[in-house]
């Protein structure tokens, strides 16, 4: 019989649908995988799970009971506990103090301490969790902190637990005891969720399976014995491209930007690789696989351990953005809210932040000139905005991800763009109208290196392909090579691979 | 009531609550629309004004410096002091800049270089430089030799004191510097978002330096002037200073978060705190009490902050 029931769940955002129609159901002590590219729309749909997000129209059904969520404490006394990467632990408080935290046995506000660690180090007992109760958590190990997560679960009579790429940051020994633990558990009737990446974690682990793509259920299988690792990744992949992209063949010219063993605290491989006059070269790798900081590391925002980078042969000065800016390298970031944006400024002022050095003599401005440059960019990128006086705030995605490329392209010499995410949470007219800025500047002759988790959008607009796992390069393909098999194979930590960190 | 609102907390809305309880307080009290009050005024606002002008720059900047007030008295005391000793006035007031200029340095390379809380920093700074004024004078006021020193203060241009022409050039000083010039721009962009202005090549630590730096200086200026005026160089003068100018800068619009600035607003929110003392001492009103409304207007400002951020982010929806 289904314990746990999805049952035609939608949610949109803004300009994307991410999740259309979802059904499937899980049997009661059954571990269940959720699989999915990058933006399958496998975190929406626990989300909604957690009572994080409403869905737009569906309903969960556990235990044959209709679940009306209105915030994660709902779910949480339904007995639904999602735990994500990033735990939530208080790090200075004992393992008992944090699976107490919120209802401390006691009276009148005394704590009664016995009671509070024999209580845990029995639970642990039960499930085979071997962890002092009275240790502080920021002395465990990641693992460790895990399973107290997991046992805090337990301890909430959870009936359902979500678990996020749980091995993401464990060792391979961990790991194991994590997939002990999971056993267990089945055995006493919870049912698990679990989302990974990894198929042989998968088919190590689950009794069934879900795959998603692009918001859609794209396989359902009740037995995870009637399928195989390469059925799975056609479903996960599984479209056709058509060029919607607008890639058109262009000539290369000699090598521009030469990156030489670079590596840094979180990218701990050295990389090398050369992009070359008008090459668009596309990096594919999940989330985690170490494209970004490779960008970071690129750019000097973050500390650069080894490595040399140079462009048209002049070697660029580490550990400065300004720097990289100077030499001609610039860098459109991944988390525009965070990294791109100045909030609270107009768009004015967004573009002109780091080209205004070259027209404001003794470091005083000219209105004038910054007008002018904002407008003619406003009107190239075609921006869509009342003035250029707007708060940037106030711009959709798709606009402010245009103000950043106009900062860019008004600064002077650019030889190299590095642009991460493009086009995330940007709706589709204003995604062609990013592609074809890109196709534009690659013509005039820039180098330029496209960071993307969208598997299609890599291979519609790039040149090249470099696709990164566990922060390695695990293959360069031509774009006449591009099948979107072998590049998600390379993506997907393999068995041999995955516990070597 | 909605367009009062609207009024009261939009860009102008402190000029209109200015105007107001001018007109107001030139009703009602005696003696405050005269000339010589009017010039009292001024001058009792001296201090405050100037170090406003660069606190604006390090609140916008998302910064705080606690230490300007003991900045400000051990610089007056160094002018007084070396001048004294050298017999030079124009030596004791470079002296006197180049200390507190010191000063803002270590606080800027403190914070910036070695990502020390702001907050913390000064706090540190602000008991050691007034434990610095106190040593070298050994607890005691200093008095001036030199009587050209006090002609500082006391001299006028055009029938007004030396001192408010001084300020009245700072504030048009630093306003141009925060409208017009790179500097300035860059002080919002860093308070706006900090990691996006370095990743869009805005060197933040030397911007972040710069600013304490400057703040320094500028209470430096502000110590000569004070011991001018008080005719010696005084261990305990200007305590509770920092204050003052961050509820001036606060109530003239200037956001705690950082990124938003205005010096007609700082100018203002100086004049209102300004107005606030003056009506107290011409009303005769014991000095105990001033304390209590200087807290309140403290309270309204950081209140008025928090609804104009409301309001801003309202205005987005």
């Amino acid at each position: 019989m289904s314990f746990l029931q999805f049952s035609a769940i939608s949610k949109g955002y803004p300009g994307v649908q991410a999740l259309s129609d979802i059904s499937f159901s899980v049997e009661k002590g059954a571990v269940h995988g959720l699989m999915g590219e990058n933006g399958a729309g496998k975190s929406t749909l626990i989300r909604i799970l957690s009572g994080d997000q409403s869905a737009d129209s569906g309903s969960i059904l556990i235990d044959g009971e209709e679940q009306d969520y209105r915030s994660v404490r709902d779910s949480f006394h339904a007995g639904v506990i999602v735990i994500h990467q990033e735990l939530q632990l208080v790090p200075e408080l004992t393992v008992a103090e944090n699976l107490w935290l919120g209802r401390f046995p006691g009276r009148a506000g005394i704590i009664d301490s016995r009671t509070l660690v024999e209580t845990v180090r029995n639970r642990l007992d039960e499930i085979g969790i071997d962890i002092d109760p009275a240790a502080k958590v920021s002395t465990l190990s990641i693992g460790a902190r895990q399973m107290v997560e997991i046992a805090k679960a337990v301890m909430l009579e959870a009936r359902v637990i979500a678990l996020d790429e749980p091995t993401s940051s464990l060792s391979s020994r961990e790991s194991e005891i994590l997939f002990r633990l999971i056993d267990r558990l089945r055995a006493k009737g919870t049912v698990i969720l679990y989302v990974s990446h990894r198929l042989d974690e998968i088919f190590r682990l689950c009794d069934s399976l879900t795959v998603l793509r692009d918001g859609r259920l794209a396989a359902h299988h009740p037995k995870i014995s009637d399928t195989t690792r390469e059925k799975i990744i056609t479903e996960m992949v599984g479209r056709e491209i058509s060029n919607i992209w607008g890639w058109q063949e262009r000539p290369l010219g000699e090598a521009r930007l030469e990156v030489k063993n670079l590596s840094g605290a979180r990218l701990r491989t050295p990389i090398s690789f050369t992009v070359r006059k008008g090459e668009i070269l596309g990096f594919f790798g999940l989330i985690g696989a170490g494209r970004s900081e490779m960008a970071r590391l690129l750019y000097g925002a973050d500390h650069r351990q080894t490595g040399t980078v140079s462009i048209d042969g002049v070697t660029v000065s580490p550990d400065n953005p300004k720097a990289a800016i100077n030499a001609g390298m610039v860098l459109c970031p991944e988390d525009r809210k965070f990294d791109g944006i100045v909030q609270g400024r107009s768009i004015e002022e967004n573009i002109a932040i780091s080209s205004r050095r070259h027209f404001s003599p003794f470091g005083i401005l000219s209105p004038k000139k910054e007008a002018a440059i904002a407008d003619r960019f406003i009107a190239r990128l075609k921006v869509r905005t009342p003035s250029r006086k707007q708060d940037i705030i106030n711009l959709s995605g798709g606009n402010q991800q245009k103000v950043i490329l106009g900062r860019w392209l008004s600064e002077q010499g650019v030889k190299v763009l590095v642009i991460d995410e493009p086009t995330r949470g940007i709706d589709v007219g204003a995604k062609s109208e990013i592609y074809e800025i890109l196709y534009e500047l690659a013509a005039d002759g820039m180098a330029i290196i496209v960071i993307s988790s969208e598997l299609p959008e890599v291979m519609g607009i790039s040149d090249r392909i470099m696709v990164m796992c566990q922060g390695r390069v695990a293959a360069n393909i031509e774009r006449p090579d591009f099948e979107e098999r072998s590049i998600l194979t390379a993506a997907l930590p393999d068995k041999n691979a995955a516990h070597t960190i | 009531m909605n367009s009062l609102k609207k009024i009261l907390l939009g860009e102008q809305g402190l000029v209109v609550i200015f105007a107001i309880a001018f007109v107001i307080v030139s009703i009602f009290v005696p003696n405050f629309l005269t000339e010589r009050n009017m010039l009292g005024l001024l001058q009792s606002v001296v201090t405050i004004g100037i170090v406003a002008c660069t606190m604006m720059f390090c609140l916008a900047s998302r910064d705080f410096d606690l230490s300007v007030g003991s900045t400000v008295a051990f610089s007056g005391m160094i002018a007084v002091m070396v001048s004294n000793a050298s017999g030079s006035i124009l030596l004791g007031l470079l002296a006197a800049l180049l200390a507190g200029s010191a000063v803002g340095l270590v606080n800027g390379v403190v914070i910036a270089k070695f990502r020390i809380n702001a907050l913390i920093t000064t706090l540190a700074t602000m008991q050691i430089v007034r434990g610095l004024a106190l040593i070298s004078s050994e607890g005691r006021a200093v008095g001036i030799n030199d009587p050209n020193f006090y002609q500082l203060a006391l001299s006028r241009i055009f029938t007004i004191p030396t001192p408010i022409w001084i300020m009245i050039l700072l504030f048009i000083v630093f306003g141009f510097i925060l409208n017009r010039t790179v500097f300035g721009k860059n002080t919002l962009a860093i308070g706006g978002n900090p990691e996006a202005s370095r990743l869009a090549g805005v060197n933040v630590v030397r911007m972040r330096i710069w600013i304490f730096a400057l703040q320094g200086l500028v209470c430096g200026v502000a110590g000569i002037l004070l011991a001018s005026r008080i005719t010696s160089g005084q261990p305990n003068a200007a305590t509770g200073l920092e204050l003052s100018v961050i509820s001036a800068c606060v109530l003239g619009g200037v956001s705690l978060a950082g990124g938003r600035a205005a010096m007609t607003g700082v100018i203002v929110g100086v004049l209102i705190m300004g107005i606030a003392e003056n009506v107290m001492n011409l009303l005769n009103i014991q000095a105990f009490y001033q304390y209590v409304v200087r807290g309140f207007i403290l309270l309204i400002a950081v209140l008025l902050d928090n609804m104009r951020s409301a309001a801003a982010v309202r205005g987005r929806e």
